[in-house]
C-alpha cells in the first residue's frame, strides 16, 4: 500500500485526469458491447480483438505514410464490413438461442482473430506515432499526452454522432424497436435481420475507431484483446443496457478507479484491480436481486 | 465390421512397424549428425523464433560448407530437424519428447525464451540428451543442477546490474537511487534480482519498485512516480512491450531522468519506430556487431553481420547471433570427444573453452556462460534524425562515450 498518490495533489490531479481520458475510449468500446448486447442479446467475448484489428488497420496505415489519425475514419469503415461478414458468417446462426451459445461462438472468434492476426501481422509490439507532442498544465507538473486527449474528443463525437443517429435515422429507430421487442418489430415490418447485421457492423466499426486510438495512444499487440473485453463488459454490467450516460460515466469511473489501483496496490494489481471490482459487482448485484425476490414472495 | 477391425488392426501393426524403423535412423546418418530443435514459429514468439532458426541455419550452411564435423577421422555434417511449438510450453516438452523418442535425436539445440527452455530442459536431462541453447536465460535455469544443459549467453541478472555500477561510476563512486519497472515474468524478474544485488552491493536505493503486468500497455502511474521522486537511474524491463511503452510515455509525459536503462531494445526495433525520442536511451545486449571478438567460420561481428543482411535481408539481431553461436560450440564439442557418444560429448561440452564471433565461451557447473560479459549500448541519434545503437559499456568496447546525464527535455 502506498498512499503517495494523495499526499501530492498534483499527482492527484494526474491520476484523475489520465483516468478520466483513458475511461472516455473505455466508455466507446463498452458503449459497442452494451448495443450490440441489446439489441442481440450477445455477450461478444471477441470485442477486445475488433479493437486490436482495428488497431493494426490505423498501424498499416502510418507504415505507409499516412497520418494514423486518419484510422479514426478508415478503420471503422473498415471494420463494418468485417462485422457484417462474421454476423453473416457465425453470429446469425446463433442469435436466437441462449446467452451460452453466444458466448461460445463469440469465444471461438476472438481464438481465430487472435492467432490470425499473429499469423497475418507478427507476434511483434507495434505502435502508430501521431507526432501530437504534450500539453503542460500547473507550472509542468500535470503533463497530458495530447494524442490522449485527441483519442477522448474522438470517442466523444463518435459517441454523439452515435447518439443522434439512433434517434433521428430509420436504421436506428429500427435497431431500438429491435432492441425493445424483436418479434413485434417483425411484425411491423422491420427486417431484424438486416437491423441485426447492422448492429453488428456498428459495434465492430466502434471497435475500429477505439483501436485506432489506442494504436496512438498506447501499443497493440495480436494478443492483447481481453483485458478490453473484460473492461468493456465490466461497464456495461455497471450501466446496465441501453443507458449511454451510464455507460460514460462507468467508463471513466473505471478509468480513474484503475488509475488509482495503480498507484495505491502498485502497478501489478492494476488489472486484477478490475477483475476484483467485476467480482465484487456481480456479487453485489446478486445480493440485491436476492432481496428483491425475497420481497416479491 | 469384423474385415473393418482387421483392416484396422493391420494398419496399426504397419504404422508401429514404420515408427519403430523410423528410430533406427536417428542421430548420426550417413554422414548427417541430426540435431533437433523445438521452435517458436507461430504464436506471440513467433519473430524472436524466426530469429533463433536464421542464426541456427547461417551457422549450419556455413559450417557445412567450409568442411563439416571432423570426428573419427570422418567429416560429417549437421543438419535439424525442427517442429514449432507453437509459443507453448506445454507443447515444446511434448516436441522435446517426440524428437528424443521417436526421431531419435541425441543431440537438442534450445528454443527462444527462458519459458520453453524451462519446459524442455526437464526431457532433455531425464534422457540424457545434451542441449546447447541460446535463448534462454533466466536465472532459475542454471540453479537446478542441470548436467546437459549448457547456455551460450550470459545469464539474466547480469543483464542490467552494470547499468547501476555504470551509474555509482558517473557519481563519483556514490551510491544511486533508483526506479525499477519490471515485467512479472521469468526473464524480467531475474533481471530484477541482479539490480536488486547491484543494489546492495554499491549501496544504493531503491526508490520505486513497480512490477507491471503481462498485459498492461500503460505505465503512465509509474512514471508520475519517477518524476516525484527524481531518481538517478530508472530501470525497465518488460521484453519489447516494456520498451515501447517506456519510451513513447516518457517522451509525452516529458520524465526527466539522468539514465535510463533496459532490455529488449534492438528486438524492439526502438530507434525505428521511436526514432528521435529513444535517444539516450542505454540498453542491456548480449552481443553487439562492433565487438571484436573473433573465429574462423564467420571472422568477426561485421562480417557476420553483413553476411546475415545478405542472406535475410536485415540486422542480426543478439538473438540470431548467439544461435549461431550455439552450433559453433556443438561443432568444437563433438571435435574434441572425437565419438557420438552423449556423456562424451556432454563431458567435452563442459570442458568448452573457446572464442567464437559471439564472445568468449565457457561454461559454469550450473551450465551457463561465464566468459562473455553483456555489453550496453545507447541509442544515439545524429542532426537528421537517424538513430544508431552505440557500445558504450564495458569501455573495453565501447565505440562511443556515454551521454550522461540524459538532457532534459526542455533542452532537447
Amino acid at each position: 500500500m502506498d498512499f503517495m498518490v494523495f499526499q501530492y495533489p498534483m499527482i492527484t490531479v494526474q491520476a484523475c485526469l489520465d483516468g478520466l481520458l483513458l475511461g472516455i475510449l473505455f466508455a466507446l468500446i463498452a458503449y459497442g458491447m452494451a448495443l450490440q448486447w441489446g439489441v442481440m442479446n450477445i455477450i461478444n467475448i471477441a470485442q477486445g480483438d475488433l479493437v486490436i484489428l482495428g488497431g493494426y488497420i490505423a498501424y498499416f496505415m502510418y507504415l505507409y505514410g499516412i497520418h494514423p489519425a486518419w484510422g479514426v475514419i478508415v478503420s471503422p469503415i473498415i471494420m463494418y464490413f468485417i462485422g457484417v461478414g462474421i454476423y453473416k458468417l457465425v453470429i446469425n446462426k446463433v442469435v436466437d438461442r441462449d446467452l451460452f451459445i453466444s458466448i461460445l461462438a463469440t469465444f471461438g472468434i476472438s481464438i481465430l482473430f487472435m492467432q490470425l492476426m499473429n499469423f497475418a501481422f507478427g507476434a511483434d509490439v507495434v505502435l502508430a506515432n501521431s507526432g501530437y507532442g504534450t500539453t503542460m498544465l500547473f507550472d509542468n507538473n500535470v503533463t497530458l499526452p495530447n494524442s490522449k486527449i485527441f483519442s477522448a474528443f474522438v470517442s466523444i463525437v463518435f459517441a454523439i454522432c452515435l447518439v443522434i443517429y439512433m434517434k433521428k435515422s430509420k436504421l436506428g429507430r429500427a435497431i431500438r424497436a429491435t432492441a425493445q421487442n424483436a418479434r413485434a418489430a417483425k411484425i411491423l415490418g422491420v427486417d431484424t435481420e438486416k437491423v441485426y447485421a447492422a448492429t453488428f457492423g456498428i459495434n465492430a466499426a466502434l471497435c475500429g475507431v477505439a483501436g485506432a486510438l489506442i494504436s496512438i495512444t498506447f501499443t497493440i499487440h495480436p494478443y492483447m484483446g481481453l483485458p478490453y473485453t473484460i473492461r468493456s463488459f465490466m461497464i456495461v454490467i455497471v450501466a446496465g443496457l441501453g443507458n449511454l450516460p451510464g455507460v460514460a460515466m462507468s467508463g471513466m469511473g473505471l478509468g480513474v478507479f484503475e488509475e488509482f489501483a495503480d498507484y495505491i496496490l502498485g502497478t501489478e494489481f492494476r488489472i486484477g484491480s478490475v477483475f476484483l471490482l467485476l467480482v465484487l459487482i456481480l456479487v453485489y448485484r446478486r445480493f440485491k436481486l436476492s432481496r428483491k425476490r425475497e420481497y416479491l414472495k | 465390421m469384423k474385415l473393418n477391425k482387421i483392416i484396422l488392426s493391420f494398419i496399426s501393426a504397419l504404422a508401429i512397424l514404420l515408427s519403430t524403423s523410423v528410430v533406427s535412423f536417428a542421430k548420426v546418418v550417413g554422414d548427417k549428425i541430426v540435431l533437433g530443435a523445438a521452435i517458436s514459429l507461430t504464436g506471440k514468439y513467433s519473430s524472436n523464433g524466426v530469429h533463433t532458426q536464421n542464426g541456427y541455419n547461417m551457422a549450419v550452411d556455413r559450417i557445412n560448407s567450409m568442411g563439416g564435423v571432423k570426428v573419427g577421422g570422418k567429416t560429417y555434417k549437421f543438419e535439424i530437424i525442427y517442429y514449432d511449438d507453437e509459443s507453448n510450453p506445454k507443447r515444446a516438452a511434448q516436441l522435446a519428447e517426440r524428437l528424443i523418442s521417436q526421431d531419435g535425436v541425441e543431440f537438442m539445440l534450445g528454443p527462444y525464451s527462458s519459458g520453453l527452455t524451462k519446459a524442455i530442459a526437464p526431457v532433455t536431462e531425464k534422457y540424457g540428451v545434451p542441449m546447447v541453447e541460446a535463448n534462454g536465460a533466466s536465472r532459475s535455469l542454471f540453479t537446478k543442477g542441470y548436467k546437459y544443459l549448457f547456455a551460450v549467453l550470459a545469464p539474466a541478472n547480469l543483464y542490467l546490474d552494470v547499468a547501476i555500477d555504470l551509474a555509482v561510476e558517473k557519481n563519483n563512486g556514490k551510491p544511486v537511487t533508483v526506479a525499477m519497472a519490471f515485467e512479472q515474468d521469468a526473464f524480467s524478474q531475474d533481471v530484477r534480482l541482479g539490480v536488486l544485488d547491484a543494489i546492495k552491493r554499491t549501496g544504493s536505493k531503491k526508490v520505486i519498485d513497480d512490477k507491471l503486468p503481462k498485459e498492461l500497455n500503460d505505465m503512465a502511474a509509474t512514471l508520475v512516480k519517477v518524476k516525484q521522486m527524481k531518481p538517478d537511474v530508472l530501470v525497465v524491463s518488460g521484453h519489447t512491450k516494456g520498451a515501447l511503452t517506456a519510451i513513447r510515455q516518457i517522451a509525452e509525459m516529458k520524465v526527466d531522468v539522468p539514465m535510463l536503462a533496459m532490455t529488449h531494445c534492438d528486438a524492439a526495433k526502438l530507434s525505428k519506430q521511436h526514432g528521435k525520442n529513444s535517444q539516450y536511451a542505454l540498453c542491456a545486449s548480449q552481443w553487439h556487431k562492433t565487438l571484436t571478438y573473433k573465429d574462423d567460420f564467420f571472422k568477426n561481428g561485421m562480417k557476420y553481420a553483413a553476411d546475415f543482411e545478405k542472406e535475410f535481408g536485415y540486422d542480426p539481431p543478439y538473438q540470431s547471433a548467439e544461435s549461431s553461436a550455439a552450433l559453433l560450440v556443438f561443432k568444437d564439442a563433438f571435435e574434441r570427444a572425437n565419438s557420438f557418444d552423449q556423456k562424451k560429448v556432454r563431458d567435452a561440452l563442459a570442458a568448452t573453452n573457446m572464442q567464437t564471433f559471439y564472445g568468449n565461451i565457457k561454461f559454469a557447473p550450473g551450465g551457463q556462460n561465464v566468459d562473455k560479459p553483456m555489453v550496453l549500448f545507447q541509442v544515439m541519434c545524429d542532426g537528421s534524425g537517424k538513430c544508431e545503437n552505440k557500445v558504450v559499456a564495458p569501455t573495453k568496447w565501447a565505440s562511443a562515450k556515454l551521454i550522461h546525464p540524459i538532457p532534459k527535455w526542455s533542452e532537447r
